[in-house]
């Protein structure tokens, strides 16, 4: 059913039919990878879209992480960095620093942000590096095959956490958006998410006033976006946003942290 | 030349000062022992004279920033001194990859490990072979003095900039440390800027997004890239090779020796031809690319070559590499930081050359 859907928007007519809906020009033509059902390709055109929609493509630069989003700059179509995992926040600051006129953000998920990328993520924050830094929070590392991840919560099944995450052996779920929110260089610290419509529509608000407010020179804007995995959660796409709000939520509740003054 | 650019002083502030002159445009840096004040002075009087300064939270940050400041279309550099340059190795292959021009500089010291903050040259391997992964190089600079220590700067940048390549100044503790004159040469960095096109500058609608990583999923693909790398690597041993030759006309002995080796090599060939004993020196500047092919030609009329490191016997390995057997190579080194002196060094041309006048020489 759903390959012949596919096969008739392919090579449907849309003749004198009326465009109302249609990709940004700030997302290129190349098919997402991501798997069905999967945070990454929403989040990537929503933020894709607000780019477009403020005019501010020309003078925007991204950095992509290591993850599953590594590929970001293949659908961003705009200048884009690869950074090493976990130094986005470092090759951004870089950025910002020699074009402090353009407007420039970071794009990670939660091995790159809150594991091997942490000493990055809390000293860029606390600098108040003027740029947004957008963390995919979906608490397992997808791209290298399901492992556990530092935001994995408690009794969480990964690869590498088979019995479940015990505090004993792995710690605890580290809320990284409560710590960066402590210093006074973040102006604004929000967890979003993407499972739906209207969530989707509040990740737009955020994402709009984060650059307006790097505009403003305001400092660092942080948004987490608790997100899903289904094929690491091992679930349907139906089944994973389901599950992210009966047990992400709890432990990482949507919402602002912080807002500018 | 006016009055005002001849100074005494540190081989780091001498670099440092040079830097600012050569126009570079960000520092990404953190410190640490011997080389902290390219740090503090350009933190000064860099910022003062409109450089961006960042002291960062380690070296692997500054080299990330570097990364980022070099794809953004900056003059950058960083430096840092062995222990934090094995740190920034991740970063320096992704550089090399992405090919990024940038400056690094390591003021070495004794290692491994954390080591003594003495001067050694134990990271000649790192530096020349790799050190990172993947198949890389770096164009090397080995100056022997403060003054090099400013002039090499300039130098460097051109060639990151004419080769889209990293270069780094492999200098030491104590090159960084002592005082002596130095002269800053008129450079103009607006006549050296070259243009950038690849730069992430923010895209306007008239051109592809530029993209700068070191990402190429397919094998095939990632084969393309490296092709294209050697192909640079090869153009740079054929066009950037540099050395200093010091009484080899007449000599019987050859001595091979960098940086601050070089210093005291050149010392121990004064005092063994006090002593009747024809000997020469040459000097690689850049180790890579090396200086093969004159110190292959050269070898073919000695009696012996000796190679001076502050290390265990690292670049002794390309000069046996050059000479292929041709005549006996030596090595004499001191390790840990300790700087071997002039008499040392002679007395191990002494020991080559009875060993080496014998008509049945050994084997090595």
């Amino acid at each position: 059913m759903t390959q012949e859907i596919l096969q008739d928007q392919d090579t449907a007519s849309f003749e004198g039919m009326e465009c109302v809906y249609e990709r940004p020009g700030t997302l290129s033509e190349a098919r997402f990878h991501y798997c069905p059902g999967c945070g990454h390709s929403v989040v990537h055109r929503v933020l894709m879209e607000v780019i477009e929609e403020m005019g501010i493509a020309e003078n925007t630069i991204g950095v992509a992480p290591v993850g599953c989003s590594v590929f970001a700059y293949h659908y961003m179509n705009i200048d884009m960095q690869e950074a090493a995992h976990g130094r986005a926040s470092a090759v951004a600051t870089a950025v910002k620093r020699i074009h402090p006129d353009k407007f420039v953000f970071s794009y990670q998920g939660d091995g790159d942000l809150a594991a091997i990328g942490t000493a990055e993520t809390i000293h860029t924050c606390n600098r108040g590096e003027n740029i947004l830094m957008v963390f995919i929070n979906n608490a397992i590392y997808g791209m290298t095959g399901g492992q556990m991840a530092p935001t994995s919560l408690m009794g969480m099944k990964t690869s590498t956490s088979p019995a479940g995450r015990t505090q004993e052996t792995a710690g605890f779920p580290l809320k990284i958006a409560d710590m960066v929110a402590l210093l006074p260089g973040v102006s604004y610290v929000t967890r979003q998410s993407v499972h739906t419509p209207n969530a989707v529509r509040q990740l737009k608000k955020a994402l709009t006033k984060s650059f307006g407010w790097q505009k403003e020179g305001r400092g660092t804007c942080f948004i987490e976006v608790v997100s899903n995995c289904p094929s690491g959660w091992k679930m349907t796409p139906i089944q994973a946003n389901k599950w992210l709000v009966d047990n992400m939520f709890p432990m990482y509740p949507p919402g602002d942290l912080k807002v500018p003054a | 030349m006016t009055v005002g650019d001849v100074r005494l002083m540190k081989g780091n502030e001498a670099l440092a000062e040079a830097a600012i002159r050569a126009g570079c445009q960000a520092y990404f840096g953190y410190p640490i022992t011997p080389q902290s004040e390219v740090l503090e002075y350009l933190a000064d009087e860099g910022r003062k004279r409109g450089m961006i300064v960042l002291q960062a939270e380690s070296e692997v940050a500054s080299i990330n920033m570097v990364y980022g400041a070099a794809g953004a279309g900056a003059r950058v550099m960083t430096s840092s001194s062995s222990p934090g340059v094995s740190l920034m190795m991740e970063g320096i292959s992704y550089i090399a990859c992405a090919e990024l021009p940038c400056l690094i500089v390591n003021v070495s010291r004794g290692g491994p490990g954390l080591g003594t903050i003495q001067p050694s040259q134990g990271d000649y391997f790192q530096s020349v072979k790799g050190g990172g992964h993947g198949d890389y190089r770096l164009i090397v600079l080995a100056p022997s003095s403060v003054q090099e220590m400013a002039g090499f700067v300039y130098d460097a940048f051109d060639l990151a900039d004419r080769y889209r390549n990293p270069v780094m100044i492999l200098a030491d503790g104590a090159l960084g440390q002592m005082m002596e004159k130095v002269e800053f040469p008129a450079y103009d960095p607006a006549a050296h800027a070259v243009p950038k096109p690849w730069a992430t500058t923010g895209k306007p609608a008239s051109r592809p997004a530029n993209v700068i990583t070191s990402l190429h999923m397919l094998a095939e693909q990632m084969e393309e890239v490296n092709h294209k790398l050697q192909a640079k690597y090869r153009l740079i041993e054929e066009h950037e090779v540099r050395y200093e030759l010091l009484a080899t006309d007449d000599a019987d002995y050859l001595i091979v020796a960098f940086g601050l080796a070089a210093r005291i090599a050149h010392r121990a060939v004064q005092v063994a031809r006090a002593h009747g004993h024809r000997v020469g020196l040459i000097r690689p500047i850049t180790l890579f690319p090396y200086p093969h092919a004159i110190i292959r030609s050269l070898a073919e009329r000695m009696k012996g070559v000796l190679v001076v490191e502050m290390n265990a016997g690292q670049m002794v390995e390309d000069v046996r590499l050059a000479v292929e057997g041709r005549v006996p190579v030596k090595f004499y080194g001191r390790m840990g930081g300790v700087i071997p002196s002039p008499d040392e060094v002679a007395h191990a041309v002494e020991q080559m050359v009875g060993q080496t006048s014998d008509v049945s020489m050994e084997a090595h």
